[in-house]
């Protein structure tokens, strides 16, 4: 094995355990946008190559209020669901669009994008 | 017993802080009735649980207003078309986008494509300083980079950010590797040559790729619009305006979205209906397939309900509103569809997993391809197949074809259901569906009509119209079922009016009244005999045979002589028999369950074909038949129309609510036939045979294309045959696994019900 092949076999294998830990493994940024006004839990969802917040804490059996702001043209993210719920919704670009629901058992549900690459997590408290 | 309360929801208008919406909240809380009142100021809007004894929506209003606020008339949900017009447009923009993309990347593509294969005339080349020929390439690729393939890049880093990758990540980092080797390559050959290796550049590879990606996606895009088409097509059929007579008299064309309860709306022959109603004046043919699948018009008078997006065949005629915006059955249809679009299949849920981990997966397998062939591939040559390996494995593993596999059925296929009045609620009550053995239907109103109707009508040594006549004008007076039953028979005869006076219902028994003179009885056996009316032997003989056909016999007496017998019975459907049939040659049991006595439930049961059936069941006890049929192993679909079949519904595998059942039958059913019709059991299950193999394929398609083209994109093949994949034919062979994923799907749009002939 020349130089060359020890580095590349080295830094490939780095290169790979690296996508695994940072696709897999690292820790998620867990976050709740819950402002709650008049009982209604509201939560602001930015959409841009994925969810921001993806964890989402709402509390079980009142009503929330989804609201997605695509920021972003791709094709990836024009679509909405939300299957637990029944929900399929196209979120067009640089709009906010509301998405309400009634939360009425604790769970984690998800929602991804219309080819599922792109989740999230709704945690129902 | 607890107060019922109902909630109301109304729009504020004129809140302007926090405090205000503080001070309506309080407003309404002290109205009389209300129990609960909770005003949302960003949304700016009213949620109220009331009492509707005490309270009623107008006295809200009034409570809001008399604070100093206002109260915005909710317009009928028209939003969604609009909502749905504003979406085409962005889309239809979306596409012309994606679309001049692909043709400025397909257009320089064609211009680096031979330029880059001189070195294939080496006379040519001769002539060309090689030098220049790269930085010439460099400069047509760039646009096709920075133009064309700009999202897959933007995409590719947002979803890096979010730790999420997408196909956009694949295409971003094979196309972005291959591009940054041979800008090395150009800028500074001489690193190249000084390690013995060719400065080989790769735009050719990198335009071919991003022109066919887009091909593929413009393809897409015009593939996943049509598998909605028919939820848009059912939302288009709303009428855009309704004539409406004023108090005045006076006819005034109005807007949809203002057409309030209780007006009074005109509809003439070849309008459509503007929303939902109860014919009161006038009658008319109305043709309602789009609604119900029911291909021919269905006849209206005064008191049948109308539904708005029907057409008006013939007649002219005037209905009061009963629904309008989001409660007309239109609206509620497009509900319904758009739910079981919104729900996940069951079967999905593997490809759901897969979907989950497969980029980063890739993402490793092709920088373990890159690696094993430096490592093993003579040196000359190690780095560009290493390189061009690494790009096609991540090029050719796009999950997009696994990910269109099973909502593009299930959107096709919901559609495609709503147009033949079968409304699905969901992905997994059409897969459930398809595994159907046993379909168990309740006898009243579904395999019958579920109403009496006369189908004997005997009289002797008499004529029989006049004592139809005779017979009619009394039975007009009274409400009783079998009454109207008969006074339906008349009319469909079209015998003329007589008057009766005398009219009198005995308790059990029957009828009596007078009719131009004549003292006329109807009724049972006891009736006639307590009255001293002899039966002749003749009649007699009629009656058995009529009893024996278990049906409910009338006899008639007029001026003390008796002198003829009425069969009536709950008839069956003309459809029931064929459908039954149908069903059985699918090879699925057909089970009959009533509430009737074991002799009439044989005698329906032998007329369609049934030769199983369970008799005599209490409503409580039609849940208990199901779990019996599914303790011996059956998957039951149950077939229901009324409020005591709900739970039996919802007991069996999959429920299905036939005819405008009720809603708690509806509720509790997977399947909702708009159509009083069996063919609607065997083109649900149908459908959903169909569907299900569409998916199956679209699943294997997408898992034999990828588990198939990453091994032999890593150059698993190579050692043995030799062979490479070109990244430019995994480029195509992406492009066209969704595209044919999507036309798979598309295919179902040709399904059409099975009719019995």
């Amino acid at each position: 094995m020349d130089a060359a092949e020890i580095l590349v076999t080295l830094g490939g294998s780095g290169l790979a355990a690296f996508v695994l830990w940072y696709f897999f493994l690292s820790a998620r940024r867990t976050a709740s946008a819950v402002s709650a006004s008049g009982g209604l839990q509201e939560v602001d969802i930015t959409v841009k190559g994925g969810y921001s917040p993806d964890v989402i804490e709402v509390e079980r059996g009142k009503p929330v209020q989804l609201r997605f702001y695509r920021d972003e043209e791709n094709s990836c993210s024009e679509e909405l669901l939300i299957p637990d719920f029944r929900i399929r919704r196209d979120l067009p670009a640089f709009k906010t669009t509301l998405v309400e629901l009634l939360p009425q058992q604790a769970g984690r549900f998800e929602f991804t994008c219309g080819m599922s690459m792109l989740r999230g997590t709704l945690v129902v408290k | 017993m607890e107060p019922v309360t109902k909630t109301e929801t109304l729009d504020i208008e004129g809140m302007t802080c926090a405090s205000c919406a503080s001070f309506v909240e309080k407003a309404l809380s002290r109205t009389p009735g209300v129990q609960r009142a909770m005003v949302n100021f960003a949304t700016e809007k009213a949620t109220i649980d009331y009492l509707p004894t005490q309270a009623t929506p107008a006295t809200l209003r009034e409570a809001v207003v008399s604070s100093g606020y206002g109260v915005v008339e909710r317009a009928p949900d028209t939003s969604a078309a609009e909502r749905s017009a504003e979406l085409d447009r962005q889309k239809a923009a979306a596409y012309q986008k994606l679309k001049r993309r692909f043709w400025v990347a397909a257009g320089l593509a064609v211009i680096i494509m031979p330029l880059s294969m001189l070195m294939l005339w080496p006379a040519l080349l001769a002539h060309v300083n090689m030098q220049w020929l790269n930085y010439g390439l460099l400069l047509l690729t760039l646009p096709v980079l920075l133009y064309s393939g700009r999202e897959f890049y933007t995409s590719a880093w947002n979803g890096f950010r979010h730790r999420a990758a997408n196909m956009d990540t694949l295409i971003a980092v094979g196309t972005g590797a291959a591009f940054l080797y041979s800008l090395a390559a150009t800028v500074v050959p001489g690193f190249f040559t000084s390690r013995g290796l060719m400065p080989e550049v790769y735009y050719d590879t990198t335009a071919t790729i991003i022109a066919l990606i887009l091909l593929g996606k413009v393809l897409e895009m015009m593939a996943k619009t049509q598998t909605s088409a028919a939820i848009k097509a059912l939302m288009g059929l709303q009428a855009k305006t309704a004539r409406v007579v004023r108090p005045d008299g006076q006819e005034v064309d109005v807007l949809i979205e203002h057409v309030q309860l209780g007006d009074l709306v005109v509809v003439r022959p070849g309008e459509k209906v503007a929303t939902d109603g109860i014919l009161q004046e006038g009658r008319s043919a109305v043709d309602e397939a789009m609604l119900t699948g029911e291909s021919l018009p269905v006849e209206k008078v005064a008191g049948d309900p109308v539904f708005g997006a029907t057409l008006n065949k013939t007649g002219s005629f005037r209905f009061r509103v009963t629904k309008v915006g989001t409660d007309t059955m239109l609206a509620q249809i497009v509900k319904l569809v758009e739910e079981a679009q919104g729900s996940r299949a069951p079967i999905q849920r593997l490809a759901d997993k897969v979907s989950a981990i497969f980029v980063p997966t890739v993402l490793v397998i092709a920088i373990l391809t890159f690696v094993l062939w430096f490592d093993l591939a003579p040196v000359a040559t190690r780095l560009p197949l290493a390189l061009v390996n690494f790009v096609a494995v991540l090029i050719i593993a796009c999950p997009c074809a696994l990910g269109l596999a099973t909502p593009t059925a299930i959107m096709v296929s919901t559609g495609k259901g709503a147009e033949h009045g079968v409304l699905i609620r969901s992905a997994e009550a059409l897969e459930k569906a398809y595994q159907v053995t046993t379909v168990l239907l309740d006898k009243t109103g579904t395999i019958t009509r579920g109403e009496p109707a006369v189908t004997d009508f005997v009289i002797l040594n008499q004529d029989a119209r006049r004592v139809l006549q005779v017979v009619a004008a009394m039975e007009r007076q009274s409400e009783h079922p079998l009454a109207e039953a008969v006074v339906r028979y008349a009319d469909a005869q079209e015998v003329s009016n007589l008057s009766a006076s005398g009219f009198r219902a005995i308790e059990g028994k029957g009828a009596a009244a007078t009719v131009e003179g004549q003292t006329v009885l109807i009724g049972n056996q006891r009736l006639l005999s307590e009255a001293g009316i002899p039966l002749s032997p003749e009649l007699t003989t009629q009656a058995g045979m009529l009893l024996r056909g278990a049906k409910t016999v009338l006899y008639i007496a007029i001026d003390g002589q008796a002198v003829g017998v009425v069969g009536v019975a709950d008839t069956i459907r003309d459809t029931s028999a064929a459908a039954i049939k149908r069903l059985q040659a699918m090879g699925i049991e057909v089970v009959m369950m009533t509430g009737d006595n074991p002799q009439t439930a044989a005698q329906v049961a032998a007329q369609v074909g049934i030769s199983r059936y369970f008799a005599e069941v209490l409503p409580q006890d039609k849940a208990g038949k199901v779990k019996e049929l599914q303790a011996e192993g059956r998957t039951v679909a149950m077939v229901g129309d009324g409020i005591n079949d709900a739970p039996a519904l919802a007991q069996a595998d999959i429920g299905l609510a036939i005819g405008a059942g009720t809603d708690v039958a509806m509720e509790a059913a997977g399947i909702t036939l708009m159509r009083s019709d069996l063919h609607g059991v065997v083109t649900a299950i149908e459908l959903s045979k169909q569907t299900i193999r569409t998916i199956r394929q679209n699943l294997f398609f997408a898992f034999i294309y990828n588990t198939l083209g990453i091994p032999i994109a890593a150059g698993l093949l190579y050692p043995v045959f030799g062979w490479l994949l070109s990244p430019m034919l995994a480029a195509g062979a992406m492009a066209l696994s969704s595209v044919s994923v999507l036309t798979n799907s598309l295919r179902l749009r040709a399904f059409h019900p099975h009719q019995a002939a």
